[in-house]
Protein backbone atom coordinates (compact mmCIF):
# COMPACT_ATOMS: atom_id res chain seq x y z
CA UNK A 1 0.00 0.00 0.00
CA UNK A 2 1.59 3.53 -1.05
CA UNK A 3 1.26 6.66 0.89
CA UNK A 4 2.52 9.94 2.04
CA UNK A 5 4.25 11.53 5.72
CA UNK A 6 1.43 14.31 4.89
CA UNK A 7 -1.32 13.82 2.14
CA UNK A 8 -2.82 17.09 0.58
CA UNK A 9 -6.35 16.59 -0.74
CA UNK A 10 -7.23 19.41 -3.40
CA UNK A 11 -4.81 21.07 -5.88
CA UNK A 12 -5.99 24.43 -5.50
CA UNK A 13 -4.58 27.38 -4.05
CA UNK A 14 -5.29 25.95 -0.38
CA UNK A 15 -3.12 22.68 -1.58
CA UNK A 16 -0.57 24.01 -3.53
CA UNK A 17 0.48 26.66 -1.06
CA UNK A 18 0.11 23.63 2.16
CA UNK A 19 3.01 21.74 -0.04
CA UNK A 20 5.36 24.92 -0.84
CA UNK A 21 4.79 25.79 2.82
CA UNK A 22 5.58 22.57 3.91
CA UNK A 23 9.04 22.65 1.80
CA UNK A 24 9.99 26.07 2.85
CA UNK A 25 9.55 25.33 6.40
CA UNK A 26 11.97 22.55 6.04
CA UNK A 27 9.67 19.30 6.31
CA UNK A 28 11.57 16.34 4.69
CA UNK A 29 8.97 13.65 5.30
CA UNK A 30 7.13 12.67 1.93
CA UNK A 31 4.08 14.51 0.65
CA UNK A 32 1.88 13.71 -1.97
CA UNK A 33 -1.28 16.01 -3.45
CA UNK A 34 -4.22 14.87 -4.59
CA UNK A 35 -6.52 16.68 -6.99
CA UNK A 36 -8.88 15.80 -9.42
CA UNK A 37 -8.25 17.77 -11.74
CA UNK A 38 -5.73 17.08 -14.32
CA UNK A 39 -3.99 20.17 -14.18
CA UNK A 40 -1.10 21.15 -11.30
CA UNK A 41 -1.77 23.86 -9.17
CA UNK A 42 -3.19 26.98 -10.79
CA UNK A 43 -4.34 30.47 -9.88
CA UNK A 44 -8.26 30.49 -10.09
CA UNK A 45 -9.46 34.34 -9.90
CA UNK A 46 -8.34 34.52 -13.30
CA UNK A 47 -10.76 32.58 -15.02
CA UNK A 48 -13.63 34.98 -14.41
CA UNK A 49 -10.94 38.37 -15.43
CA UNK A 50 -7.80 37.84 -17.49
CA UNK A 51 -7.96 34.20 -18.63
CA UNK A 52 -11.61 34.89 -19.53
CA UNK A 53 -10.76 38.19 -21.15
CA UNK A 54 -7.85 36.81 -22.89
CA UNK A 55 -5.28 38.61 -21.48
CA UNK A 56 -3.25 35.89 -20.07
CA UNK A 57 -2.51 32.47 -21.47
CA UNK A 58 -2.95 29.29 -19.37
CA UNK A 59 0.72 28.64 -18.66
CA UNK A 60 0.76 31.56 -16.84
CA UNK A 61 -1.03 30.98 -14.07
CA UNK A 62 0.52 27.78 -13.06
CA UNK A 63 1.11 29.04 -9.26
CA UNK A 64 4.17 27.19 -10.23
CA UNK A 65 5.93 25.25 -13.52
CA UNK A 66 4.94 22.00 -14.12
CA UNK A 67 8.56 20.52 -13.11
CA UNK A 68 8.54 22.51 -9.65
CA UNK A 69 6.37 19.70 -7.86
CA UNK A 70 8.76 16.59 -8.98
CA UNK A 71 11.57 19.04 -7.67
CA UNK A 72 10.13 19.86 -4.49
CA UNK A 73 9.51 16.10 -4.34
CA UNK A 74 6.01 16.68 -4.00
CA UNK A 75 3.84 13.65 -5.07
CA UNK A 76 1.24 14.44 -7.69
CA UNK A 77 -1.74 12.80 -8.29
CA UNK A 78 -4.08 13.93 -10.59
CA UNK A 79 -7.47 12.94 -11.98
CA UNK A 80 -8.03 11.23 -8.82
CA UNK A 81 -10.56 11.76 -6.02
CA UNK A 82 -11.16 10.61 -2.66
CA UNK A 83 -14.21 8.79 -2.07
CA UNK A 84 -13.57 7.94 1.80
CA UNK A 85 -11.25 8.34 4.30
CA UNK A 86 -10.40 5.67 7.64
CA UNK A 87 -9.36 8.05 10.39
CA UNK A 88 -8.22 4.72 12.01
CA UNK A 89 -6.77 3.55 9.84
CA UNK A 90 -4.86 6.35 8.00
CA UNK A 91 -5.98 5.75 5.08
CA UNK A 92 -7.86 6.96 2.15
CA UNK A 93 -9.70 5.18 -0.54
CA UNK A 94 -9.43 6.78 -3.89
CA UNK A 95 -11.80 7.21 -7.15
CA UNK A 96 -9.18 4.75 -9.11
CA UNK A 97 -10.02 2.13 -6.50
CA UNK A 98 -6.37 2.32 -4.72
CA UNK A 99 -5.76 3.20 -0.97
CA UNK A 100 -3.07 5.55 -0.29
CA UNK A 101 -2.14 6.05 3.69
CA UNK A 102 -1.34 9.55 5.34
CA UNK A 103 0.54 10.26 8.49
CA UNK A 104 -1.29 13.33 8.67
CA UNK A 105 -4.08 14.53 5.95
CA UNK A 106 -4.77 18.32 4.84
CA UNK A 107 -8.32 18.80 3.32
CA UNK A 108 -8.14 21.39 1.28
CA UNK A 109 -10.84 20.73 -1.36
CA UNK A 110 -12.69 23.68 -1.78
CA UNK A 111 -16.01 23.22 -3.14
CA UNK A 112 -18.12 22.48 -5.82
CA UNK A 113 -20.42 25.42 -7.48
CA UNK A 114 -23.92 24.97 -6.61
CA UNK A 115 -26.45 23.98 -9.09
CA UNK A 116 -29.81 24.64 -9.90
CA UNK A 117 -32.43 22.76 -8.80
CA UNK A 118 -35.06 23.99 -11.47
CA UNK A 119 -36.31 22.06 -14.38
CA UNK A 120 -33.82 22.06 -17.55
CA UNK A 121 -30.61 22.62 -14.58
CA UNK A 122 -29.04 19.46 -16.85
CA UNK A 123 -29.44 21.01 -20.35
CA UNK A 124 -26.16 21.54 -22.46
CA UNK A 125 -25.14 25.35 -22.26
CA UNK A 126 -25.41 25.40 -18.47
CA UNK A 127 -21.56 26.76 -17.30
CA UNK A 128 -19.82 27.18 -13.83
CA UNK A 129 -16.81 29.37 -13.59
CA UNK A 130 -14.88 27.04 -11.02
CA UNK A 131 -12.24 24.97 -13.14
CA UNK A 132 -10.28 25.77 -16.14
CA UNK A 133 -12.74 23.02 -18.02
CA UNK A 134 -15.41 25.09 -17.19
CA UNK A 135 -14.09 28.55 -18.11
CA UNK A 136 -12.47 26.48 -21.85
CA UNK A 137 -15.87 25.06 -22.16
CA UNK A 138 -17.52 28.45 -22.01
CA UNK A 139 -14.73 30.75 -24.09
CA UNK A 140 -15.67 27.63 -26.74
CA UNK A 141 -19.30 28.11 -27.46
CA UNK A 142 -18.55 32.30 -27.11
CA UNK A 143 -15.46 31.39 -30.23
CA UNK A 144 -18.43 29.14 -31.75
CA UNK A 145 -20.54 32.61 -32.37
CA UNK A 146 -22.45 32.14 -28.55
CA UNK A 147 -23.26 36.18 -27.89
CA UNK A 148 -26.51 35.95 -26.13
CA UNK A 149 -25.57 35.19 -22.30
CA UNK A 150 -27.44 35.04 -19.02
CA UNK A 151 -25.60 34.85 -15.54
CA UNK A 152 -28.08 33.51 -13.04
CA UNK A 153 -25.83 34.86 -9.41
CA UNK A 154 -24.86 38.59 -8.24
CA UNK A 155 -21.86 37.39 -6.71
CA UNK A 156 -18.27 38.27 -7.40
CA UNK A 157 -18.58 35.17 -9.76
CA UNK A 158 -21.28 36.32 -12.06
CA UNK A 159 -20.34 40.46 -11.97
CA UNK A 160 -16.75 39.67 -12.66
CA UNK A 161 -18.23 37.49 -16.22
CA UNK A 162 -20.70 39.82 -17.16
CA UNK A 163 -18.04 43.04 -17.13
CA UNK A 164 -15.65 40.62 -19.20
CA UNK A 165 -18.85 39.30 -21.28
CA UNK A 166 -19.48 42.67 -22.22
CA UNK A 167 -16.45 44.00 -23.49
CA UNK A 168 -16.12 40.73 -25.59
CA UNK A 169 -19.42 42.26 -27.08
CA UNK A 170 -22.15 40.07 -25.66
CA UNK A 171 -25.39 40.65 -24.64
CA UNK A 172 -25.86 40.12 -21.03
CA UNK A 173 -28.50 39.77 -18.59
CA UNK A 174 -28.00 39.18 -14.71
CA UNK A 175 -30.48 37.82 -12.35
CA UNK A 176 -30.34 37.95 -8.77
CA UNK A 177 -32.93 36.42 -6.62
CA UNK A 178 -31.90 38.71 -3.59
CA UNK A 179 -32.87 42.33 -3.89
CA UNK A 180 -29.39 43.44 -4.49
CA UNK A 181 -26.45 42.07 -5.99
CA UNK A 182 -23.30 41.07 -3.78
CA UNK A 183 -26.15 41.13 -0.55
CA UNK A 184 -23.79 38.00 1.24
CA UNK A 185 -20.46 39.55 1.65
CA UNK A 186 -21.33 43.39 0.81
CA UNK A 187 -23.13 46.83 2.30
CA UNK A 188 -26.45 48.25 -0.04
CA UNK A 189 -24.61 51.47 -0.77
CA UNK A 190 -21.92 48.89 -2.73
CA UNK A 191 -24.63 46.65 -4.01
CA UNK A 192 -26.06 50.06 -5.63
CA UNK A 193 -22.47 51.14 -7.17
CA UNK A 194 -21.64 47.83 -8.68
CA UNK A 195 -25.33 47.79 -10.33
CA UNK A 196 -25.52 51.08 -11.56
CA UNK A 197 -22.16 50.44 -13.05
CA UNK A 198 -23.62 46.82 -14.50
CA UNK A 199 -26.30 48.76 -16.15
CA UNK A 200 -24.10 51.69 -17.59
CA UNK A 201 -22.27 49.15 -18.98
CA UNK A 202 -25.12 47.72 -20.71
CA UNK A 203 -25.83 45.00 -18.20
CA UNK A 204 -29.54 43.84 -18.15
CA UNK A 205 -29.33 43.65 -14.31
CA UNK A 206 -32.32 42.61 -12.38
CA UNK A 207 -32.86 41.87 -8.95
CA UNK A 208 -35.05 40.22 -6.66
CA UNK A 209 -35.94 37.82 -9.82
CA UNK A 210 -36.49 34.52 -8.96
CA UNK A 211 -35.73 31.42 -12.30
CA UNK A 212 -38.46 29.06 -12.95
CA UNK A 213 -36.86 26.92 -15.12
CA UNK A 214 -34.17 26.76 -18.29
CA UNK A 215 -35.77 26.17 -20.78
CA UNK A 216 -34.36 24.01 -24.20
CA UNK A 217 -34.54 20.77 -25.63
CA UNK A 218 -30.99 19.44 -25.00
CA UNK A 219 -29.29 22.81 -24.88
CA UNK A 220 -30.53 25.90 -23.60
CA UNK A 221 -32.20 27.95 -25.51
CA UNK A 222 -33.53 30.62 -22.50
CA UNK A 223 -34.43 31.23 -18.35
CA UNK A 224 -37.90 30.94 -17.65
CA UNK A 225 -38.76 33.47 -14.67
CA UNK A 226 -41.18 33.02 -11.99
CA UNK A 227 -43.45 35.46 -13.45
CA UNK A 228 -43.46 33.61 -16.61
CA UNK A 229 -41.64 35.82 -18.97
CA UNK A 230 -38.47 33.69 -21.00
CA UNK A 231 -35.57 35.59 -21.51
CA UNK A 232 -34.00 33.73 -24.78
CA UNK A 233 -30.26 32.67 -23.80
CA UNK A 234 -27.55 31.03 -26.26
CA UNK A 235 -25.77 29.88 -22.76
CA UNK A 236 -26.09 30.72 -18.96
CA UNK A 237 -23.67 31.05 -16.02
CA UNK A 238 -24.86 29.47 -12.78
CA UNK A 239 -22.87 31.72 -10.21
CA UNK A 240 -24.78 30.64 -7.70
CA UNK A 241 -21.76 29.68 -4.81
CA UNK A 242 -20.18 26.71 -4.02
CA UNK A 243 -20.98 23.76 -1.90
CA UNK A 244 -17.77 22.61 0.38
CA UNK A 245 -16.37 19.49 -1.30
CA UNK A 246 -16.40 17.68 2.51
CA UNK A 247 -18.28 14.52 2.06
CA UNK A 248 -16.04 12.11 2.75
CA UNK A 249 -14.41 13.86 6.02
CA UNK A 250 -18.32 13.80 6.79
CA UNK A 251 -18.93 10.91 6.50
CA UNK A 252 -15.56 9.28 8.47
CA UNK A 253 -17.24 11.59 11.54
CA UNK A 254 -15.80 14.90 11.21
CA UNK A 255 -17.79 17.94 12.83
CA UNK A 256 -19.53 19.92 10.60
CA UNK A 257 -22.53 20.68 8.10
CA UNK A 258 -21.93 23.95 5.92
CA UNK A 259 -18.23 23.26 5.55
CA UNK A 260 -15.74 20.86 8.03
CA UNK A 261 -15.86 22.71 11.25
CA UNK A 262 -11.83 23.51 12.38
CA UNK A 263 -10.26 25.06 15.36
CA UNK A 264 -8.03 28.00 15.53
CA UNK A 265 -4.89 25.43 14.29
CA UNK A 266 -7.17 24.48 11.37
CA UNK A 267 -7.38 20.95 13.01
CA UNK A 268 -10.69 19.34 12.24
CA UNK A 269 -12.02 16.47 15.24
CA UNK A 270 -10.35 13.80 13.16
CA UNK A 271 -7.09 13.14 14.70
CA UNK A 272 -4.12 14.64 12.65
CA UNK A 273 -6.76 15.62 9.81
CA UNK A 274 -6.30 19.61 9.23
CA UNK A 275 -8.89 21.48 6.93
CA UNK A 276 -8.03 25.11 5.08
CA UNK A 277 -9.51 26.98 2.70
CA UNK A 278 -13.16 27.28 1.46
CA UNK A 279 -13.95 24.11 2.39
CA UNK A 280 -13.53 24.74 6.69
CA UNK A 281 -15.40 26.41 8.55
CA UNK A 282 -13.95 28.03 11.88
CA UNK A 283 -15.00 30.82 14.53
CA UNK A 284 -13.35 33.64 12.62
CA UNK A 285 -11.58 36.40 14.58
CA UNK A 286 -12.34 39.13 12.13
CA UNK A 287 -16.32 38.28 12.20
CA UNK A 288 -17.08 38.39 15.64
CA UNK A 289 -16.00 34.25 16.56
CA UNK A 290 -19.10 33.76 13.84
CA UNK A 291 -18.38 30.14 12.75
CA UNK A 292 -18.18 30.62 9.08
CA UNK A 293 -16.06 29.33 5.82
CA UNK A 294 -13.94 32.45 4.13
CA UNK A 295 -14.04 31.97 0.60
CA UNK A 296 -10.87 33.79 -0.66
CA UNK A 297 -7.27 33.05 -2.08
CA UNK A 298 -5.95 34.80 1.53
CA UNK A 299 -7.77 32.71 3.70
CA UNK A 300 -6.64 29.38 1.74
CA UNK A 301 -3.03 30.55 1.82
CA UNK A 302 -2.65 31.81 4.77
CA UNK A 303 -4.18 28.66 6.83
CA UNK A 304 -2.48 26.21 4.52
CA UNK A 305 0.88 28.35 5.74
CA UNK A 306 -0.28 27.94 8.88
CA UNK A 307 -0.97 24.12 9.22
CA UNK A 308 2.38 23.85 7.25
CA UNK A 309 3.90 25.52 9.64
CA UNK A 310 2.15 23.28 12.63
CA UNK A 311 3.42 20.01 11.41
CA UNK A 312 7.47 21.88 11.24
CA UNK A 313 6.90 22.41 14.67
CA UNK A 314 5.85 25.79 14.68
CA UNK A 315 2.59 25.88 15.88
CA UNK A 316 0.43 28.96 16.01
CA UNK A 317 -2.95 30.04 15.96
CA UNK A 318 -4.69 31.55 12.50
CA UNK A 319 -5.10 34.72 12.98
CA UNK A 320 -4.65 36.49 9.97
CA UNK A 321 -6.62 39.46 8.03
CA UNK A 322 -9.03 38.76 5.40
CA UNK A 323 -8.38 40.58 2.51
CA UNK A 324 -10.13 40.00 -1.18
CA UNK A 325 -10.18 42.02 -4.35
CA UNK A 326 -12.51 41.64 -7.44
CA UNK A 327 -11.73 43.79 -10.59
CA UNK A 328 -14.49 44.87 -12.75
CA UNK A 329 -14.24 47.24 -15.80
CA UNK A 330 -11.70 49.54 -14.34
CA UNK A 331 -13.11 49.20 -11.18
CA UNK A 332 -10.62 47.51 -8.91
CA UNK A 333 -12.12 46.44 -5.61
CA UNK A 334 -10.34 45.92 -2.59
CA UNK A 335 -11.84 44.74 0.63
CA UNK A 336 -10.41 44.09 4.10
CA UNK A 337 -11.46 42.49 6.80
CA UNK A 338 -15.13 41.30 6.92
CA UNK A 339 -18.12 43.26 7.39
CA UNK A 340 -20.59 40.52 8.99
CA UNK A 341 -22.65 42.05 11.91
CA UNK A 342 -21.64 45.69 10.97
CA UNK A 343 -24.24 48.71 12.87
CA UNK A 344 -23.03 51.51 10.30
CA UNK A 345 -21.43 52.74 7.49
CA UNK A 346 -19.42 55.58 6.52
CA UNK A 347 -18.66 56.24 2.88
CA UNK A 348 -15.33 58.24 1.74
CA UNK A 349 -16.13 60.04 -1.32
CA UNK A 350 -18.00 60.28 -3.58
CA UNK A 351 -19.25 57.01 -5.79
CA UNK A 352 -20.33 59.08 -9.04
CA UNK A 353 -16.80 59.97 -9.03
CA UNK A 354 -15.74 55.85 -9.11
CA UNK A 355 -13.07 55.97 -6.73
CA UNK A 356 -14.48 56.14 -2.88
CA UNK A 357 -15.06 53.43 -0.23
CA UNK A 358 -16.99 52.50 2.39
CA UNK A 359 -15.75 51.72 5.94
CA UNK A 360 -17.80 48.89 8.06
CA UNK A 361 -18.18 49.94 11.34
CA UNK A 362 -19.65 47.84 14.56
CA UNK A 363 -19.37 49.39 18.02
CA UNK A 364 -17.44 52.23 16.52
CA UNK A 365 -14.92 50.03 15.45
CA UNK A 366 -14.26 49.92 11.89
CA UNK A 367 -14.47 45.90 11.00
CA UNK A 368 -14.14 46.33 7.27
CA UNK A 369 -13.58 48.05 4.42
CA UNK A 370 -14.57 48.19 0.94
CA UNK A 371 -12.33 49.95 -1.27
CA UNK A 372 -12.90 51.15 -5.22
CA UNK A 373 -10.24 52.55 -7.09
CA UNK A 374 -9.04 53.63 -3.81
CA UNK A 375 -5.60 51.27 -3.11
CA UNK A 376 -4.79 54.37 -0.49
CA UNK A 377 -7.52 54.02 1.99
CA UNK A 378 -7.17 50.22 0.91
CA UNK A 379 -3.48 50.64 2.27
CA UNK A 380 -3.84 52.19 5.21
CA UNK A 381 -7.65 51.21 6.15
CA UNK A 382 -6.18 47.67 6.85
CA UNK A 383 -4.26 48.83 9.44
CA UNK A 384 -7.60 50.09 11.48
CA UNK A 385 -9.23 46.55 11.10
CA UNK A 386 -6.17 44.96 12.02
CA UNK A 387 -5.86 47.03 15.42
CA UNK A 388 -9.63 46.86 15.96
CA UNK A 389 -9.57 50.44 16.67
CA UNK A 390 -12.56 53.08 16.75
CA UNK A 391 -11.29 56.33 14.76
CA UNK A 392 -13.25 59.94 14.89
CA UNK A 393 -16.49 59.28 12.93
CA UNK A 394 -16.33 62.79 11.23
CA UNK A 395 -12.56 62.18 10.33
CA UNK A 396 -13.42 58.87 8.83
CA UNK A 397 -15.95 60.31 6.63
CA UNK A 398 -13.79 62.88 6.08
CA UNK A 399 -11.80 61.99 2.33
CA UNK A 400 -9.49 65.11 2.93
CA UNK A 401 -8.33 63.34 6.02
CA UNK A 402 -5.89 59.77 5.09
CA UNK A 403 -6.99 57.03 7.02
CA UNK A 404 -3.83 57.03 8.40
CA UNK A 405 -4.25 60.06 10.11
CA UNK A 406 -7.72 59.31 11.50
CA UNK A 407 -7.87 61.01 15.53
CA UNK A 408 -8.86 57.43 17.56
CA UNK A 409 -11.28 57.84 20.56
CA UNK B 1 11.73 34.74 -27.54
CA UNK B 2 14.03 37.20 -26.26
CA UNK B 3 16.04 35.87 -23.21
CA UNK B 4 16.61 38.73 -20.44
CA UNK B 5 19.26 37.65 -17.46
CA UNK B 6 19.56 39.82 -14.60
CA UNK B 7 20.52 38.89 -10.81
CA UNK B 8 18.17 38.10 -7.83
CA UNK B 9 19.39 38.33 -4.08
CA UNK B 10 16.95 36.22 -2.07
CA UNK B 11 15.86 36.82 1.49
CA UNK B 12 18.79 34.79 2.39
CA UNK B 13 20.87 37.16 0.98
CA UNK B 14 22.74 34.42 -1.83
CA UNK B 15 22.88 36.06 -4.97
CA UNK B 16 22.03 34.13 -8.63
CA UNK B 17 21.59 34.47 -12.42
CA UNK B 18 18.33 34.31 -13.59
CA UNK B 19 17.67 34.47 -17.68
CA UNK B 20 13.67 34.90 -18.17
CA UNK B 21 11.80 35.41 -21.25
CA UNK B 22 11.13 39.20 -22.01
CA UNK B 23 7.32 40.27 -21.89
CA UNK B 24 6.86 38.17 -18.50
CA UNK B 25 6.52 40.37 -15.32
CA UNK B 26 9.42 39.73 -12.97
CA UNK B 27 7.27 37.99 -10.41
CA UNK B 28 6.28 35.45 -12.76
CA UNK B 29 10.44 35.19 -13.67
CA UNK B 30 10.88 34.66 -10.02
CA UNK B 31 8.15 32.47 -8.95
CA UNK B 32 8.88 30.04 -12.09
CA UNK B 33 12.80 30.26 -10.83
CA UNK B 34 11.64 28.58 -7.13
CA UNK B 35 11.45 31.84 -5.02
CA UNK B 36 8.84 30.69 -2.87
CA UNK B 37 9.35 33.80 -0.58
CA UNK B 38 7.31 35.62 -2.89
CA UNK B 39 3.96 35.28 -2.14
CA UNK B 40 2.72 37.02 -5.06
CA UNK B 41 -0.80 36.66 -3.97
CA UNK B 42 -3.40 38.40 -6.16
CA UNK B 43 -1.76 36.52 -9.46
CA UNK B 44 -0.32 40.04 -10.99
CA UNK B 45 -2.97 42.23 -10.85
CA UNK B 46 -1.59 44.93 -8.65
CA UNK B 47 -4.29 44.33 -5.71
CA UNK B 48 -1.90 43.23 -3.02
CA UNK B 49 1.78 43.73 -1.88
CA UNK B 50 3.01 40.22 -1.14
CA UNK B 51 5.58 40.64 -4.25
CA UNK B 52 7.83 43.41 -3.39
CA UNK B 53 11.54 43.70 -4.27
CA UNK B 54 14.19 46.19 -4.74
CA UNK B 55 15.82 46.97 -7.71
CA UNK B 56 19.08 47.71 -6.22
CA UNK B 57 20.62 48.33 -9.83
CA UNK B 58 19.31 49.06 -13.25
CA UNK B 59 17.65 51.74 -15.19
CA UNK B 60 15.67 54.79 -13.15
CA UNK B 61 12.65 53.71 -15.18
CA UNK B 62 12.67 50.42 -13.35
CA UNK B 63 13.69 51.47 -10.31
CA UNK B 64 10.91 53.73 -10.16
CA UNK B 65 7.34 52.98 -9.49
CA UNK B 66 4.67 52.33 -12.64
CA UNK B 67 1.34 54.12 -11.09
CA UNK B 68 -0.32 55.30 -8.55
CA UNK B 69 -1.67 52.04 -6.97
CA UNK B 70 1.77 50.40 -7.19
CA UNK B 71 2.71 53.57 -5.44
CA UNK B 72 0.06 53.30 -2.19
CA UNK B 73 0.48 49.47 -2.12
CA UNK B 74 4.57 49.87 -1.71
CA UNK B 75 3.28 52.39 1.04
CA UNK B 76 1.74 49.71 2.93
CA UNK B 77 5.41 47.69 3.41
CA UNK B 78 7.75 48.80 6.49
CA UNK B 79 10.58 47.55 4.03
CA UNK B 80 10.06 50.50 1.30
CA UNK B 81 13.45 51.56 -0.42
CA UNK B 82 14.58 53.82 -3.10
CA UNK B 83 14.12 51.41 -6.12
CA UNK B 84 11.06 49.57 -4.78
CA UNK B 85 9.04 47.81 -6.91
CA UNK B 86 5.87 45.74 -6.89
CA UNK B 87 7.91 42.75 -9.36
CA UNK B 88 3.90 42.08 -11.07
CA UNK B 89 4.10 45.44 -12.56
CA UNK B 90 7.52 45.00 -13.83
CA UNK B 91 7.76 43.66 -17.40
CA UNK B 92 10.96 42.12 -17.95
CA UNK B 93 12.32 44.05 -21.32
CA UNK B 94 15.39 45.01 -23.08
CA UNK B 95 16.49 47.30 -20.02
CA UNK B 96 15.96 45.21 -17.84
CA UNK B 97 19.61 42.94 -18.41
CA UNK B 98 21.76 43.47 -16.24
CA UNK B 99 19.12 44.79 -13.68
CA UNK B 100 20.01 43.43 -9.89
CA UNK B 101 16.70 43.09 -7.70
CA UNK B 102 16.59 42.09 -4.19
CA UNK B 103 13.43 40.55 -2.51
CA UNK B 104 12.15 42.66 -0.44
CA UNK B 105 11.67 41.67 3.75
CA UNK B 106 8.49 39.91 4.69
CA UNK B 107 6.05 42.35 6.48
Amino acid sequence: MSGADVVIVGGGHAGAQAAIALRTNGFTGSVAMIGRESEPPYERPPLSKEYFAREKTFDRLYIRQPQFWGEKEVELKLGVEVTAVDPAARSLSLSDGSTYTYGKLIWATGGDPRRLACKGADLAGLHAVRTRADCDQLMGEIDGGVRNIVIIGGGYIGLEAAAVLTKLGCKVTLLEALPRVLARVAGPDLSAFYEKEHRDHGVDLRTSVAVESIEGEGRVTGVKLADGEVIPAEAVIVGIGIVPAIGPLIAAGAAGANGVDIDEFCRTSLPDVYAVGDCAAFACDYAGGTVMRVESVQNANDQATCVAKAICGDEQPYHALPWFWSNQYDLKLQTAGLSVGYDATVTRGDPATRSFSIGYLKGGKVIALDCVNSVKDYVQGRKLVEAGVSPDPAQLADPAVALKDVALR
Amino acid sequence: MESIEFTVIGRDGAESKLAAAAGLSLMEALRDSGYDELLALCGGCCSCATCHVVVEAGPERLRSVGGDDENDLLDSSDHRAAGSRLSCQLILDAEAAGMVVRIAAED
